[in-house]
């Protein structure tokens, strides 16, 4: 599947949170998104999965569907076929691992079977499948929350696949994860986008990381894309243009900037990002 | 790091905070004092107009503890078990109507609770699809909740007849108002991020309802459903006075007749029965409320 995103735009009131972006994706790419924390990654993501509404914009899937359009079923239907992984890994904590990925196949059956835990034994085997290709498997039956971070994430990208995506998107997926299981996390990403094709769209906000493991670059800085490359193309210069600060600023703010920083937190910018969790409490794009 | 004295200004932080301080416990203090206030004014109110005073109190003392010797009936030590089969005269139908009572609180605690549940999804402002529903919802389980049980027993022994069923009826609907109050209360402290998991999932309201929000709330609303049967077994006694039937029946029948005995068996059976229940509830819900701890 392709995706065409043209001037995708996002306002939460007077706070333009993701502005007039356009880019492309070819099928099977694995893109990097990095920038600041509130630089608009996150609600730029959600959109795609249409979590969040655009203000405006569209964006058109293999060429003539608009996904800003669909209502109903046919949104939850896209949900599914653009599958989401989280920073914070959005299990249900009281439920096993199966059950957990089983609701990737939700989508799948009518309501009442689902509400019923009425799976088939063809989704028990998808399931048990993407736990194994994800070193899982003898987690089946523990609950979520007894799982350490970097097993929780693992078990987030396993839903994600049982839900046969043909994207899936990344909202810094090892942001909450020690460098051993970012890098599990990263690999298991990496490996799903070169066996099975599948699109992969990953916010970071480490630069090495997007160098590592992905085949293009997008940066983006208030809201706008400033630079869509390869990563070989992505010098210095122009990751101190994305981040807004100085060499070490790939990552965190400097120390001497840690005031302009603070001041940052005031306006625009990094509002945009608290402001989805708000919003999707409320139930946007039901 | 250079420590934080050394920076420009730092001293002017310290001073400003001191003022700004010092400007909000001033605040406080004007707060506590209006609420000390009309604390105080409203104790003397209501003490004024209920003609409260410690003398009626004390008079009223000897003829409560008159009240109490009638009840109990002259029990020997040699002669015990007579005395009291003699004073449970009427065990077999108390029991009886005891058994019905429970059965009452159990039955409208569990149809009180299934509908009460069932409307506090809607009645949760993170849940309820938009602004209308949940105002509706609430108003609801507000109207049902403020009506005491014992009016609303009043209303369905006039539509359905004196008999359980007035009383089940009653305290169902009382029970659905608490109940989903107390649940869309729950409902509004849950986590958000399991909903947004199976939404990304394609999941519609009722798949985030049934499988992001119950597994969180469910410990919760167990524990509040064992208090509720304790209340319950009360409320149950209490419309039988008004012809709802079970032990309240009984009670009331040999109050108006001044059986003062058969009164003081009935009371027994009754602090015995609930009490009984309020352990082993306590029990049950210390080890829900336990479980639920422990799974963060």
């Amino acid at each position: 599947m392709t995706l065409k995103v043209q001037g995708l735009t996002k306002a939460f009131g007077n706070l333009v949170a993701v502005r007039n972006v356009t880019f492309e994706v070819p099928k099977g790419q694995m893109i990097g998104i990095i920038g600041r924390s509130g630089a608009g990654k996150s609600t730029l993501l959600r959109m795609i999965n249409r979590l969040a509404d655009p203000t405006s914009g569209r964006i058109l899937a293999d060429g003539d569907v608009d996904v800003c359009k669909l209502k109903g079923a046919r949104v939850r239907k896209w949900r599914a076929q653009c599958a989401m992984v989280f920073q914070q890994f959005n299990l249900v904590p009281r439920l096993t691992v199966m059950t957990n990925v089983l609701m990737g196949r939700i989508s799948y059956h009518a309501t009442v079977r689902t509400l019923l835990m009425l799976f088939t034994s063809k989704d028990r085997a998808y399931t048990i499948r993407a736990l194994q290709r994800l070193d899982m498997v003898s987690h089946a039956l523990h609950r979520a929350d007894e799982l350490s971070g970097g097993q929780q994430q693992r078990v987030a990208i396993a839903r994600a696949l049982v839900q046969e995506p043909k994207i899936l998107l990344a909202d810094e997926p090892i942001a909450s994860l020690d460098l051993r299981n970012a890098s599990i996390v990263m690999d298991a990403l990496r490996r799903i986008n070169k066996d099975d094709g599948i699109t992969v769209i990953c916010n970071l906000h480490l630069l090495q990381t997007a160098k590592d493991y992905c085949d293009r670059i997008i940066g983006m800085r208030k809201g706008e894309i400033v630079f869509d490359g390869l990563p070989s193309e992505l010098n210095e210069a122009m990751a101190r243009d994305i981040y807004g600060v100085g060499e070490h600023g790939a990552g965190e703010p400097a120390d001497d900037e840690v005031d302009l920083a603070f001041t940052a937190t005031q306006t625009a910018e990094s509002a945009a990002d608290s402001v989805p969790e708000s919003k999707a409490k409320a139930g946007t794009g039901r | 790091m250079t420590g934080a004295p050394s920076r420009a200004g730092t001293g002017g932080v310290a001073a400003r905070f001191e003022a700004q301080y010092a400007q909000y416990r001033r605040q406080k203090r004007i707060y506590a004092a209006t609420f000390g206030t009309i604390f105080v004014a409203c104790l003397i109110a209501s003490i004024v107009t209920t003609k409260f005073s410690l003398w009626t109190l004390l008079d009223g003392v000897p003829r409560a503890t008159e009240f109490l010797a009638r009840m109990l009936p002259p029990l020997h030590w040699n002669s015990f078990s007579e005395d009291f089969s003699a004073w449970y005269w009427n065990a077999g139908d108390w029991f009886h109507s005891l058994l019905n009572t429970l059965l009452m609180a159990y039955l409208a605690t569990i149809l009180g609770t299934l509908i009460g549940g069932a409307i506090s999804f809607f009645a949760a402002r993170n849940l309820a699809q938009n602004f209308a529903v949940y105002w509706i919802a609430r108003r609801i389980l507000e109207i049902a909740r403020t009506v005491p049980d014992i009016v609303w027993a009043l209303l369905f022994v006039f539509a359905f007849g004196i008999g359980p069923v007035a009383g089940i009826l009653a305290i169902t609907v009382h029970t659905l108002g608490a109940q989903g109050k107390l649940f869309a209360e729950v409902n509004e402290n849950i986590s958000p991020l399991p909903i947004d998991g199976l939404r990304s999932a394609g999941g519609n309201w009722f798949h985030e309802m049934r499988f992001g929000v119950l597994p969180q709330v469910l410990p919760n609303y167990l524990s509040y459903t064992f208090w509720r049967f304790e209340l319950n077994v009360r409320s149950a006694t209490i419309v039988g006075f008004v012809g709802a039937g079970g032990i309240g029946h009984d009670l009331f029948t040999a109050v108006q007749l001044l059986y003062f005995a058969d009164v003081g068996a009935i009371l027994l059976m009754i602090v015995a029965t609930i009490m009984a229940i309020d352990m082993l509830s306590e029990k049950i819900r210390h080890g829900v409320i336990g479980k639920a701890s422990f799974s963060h």
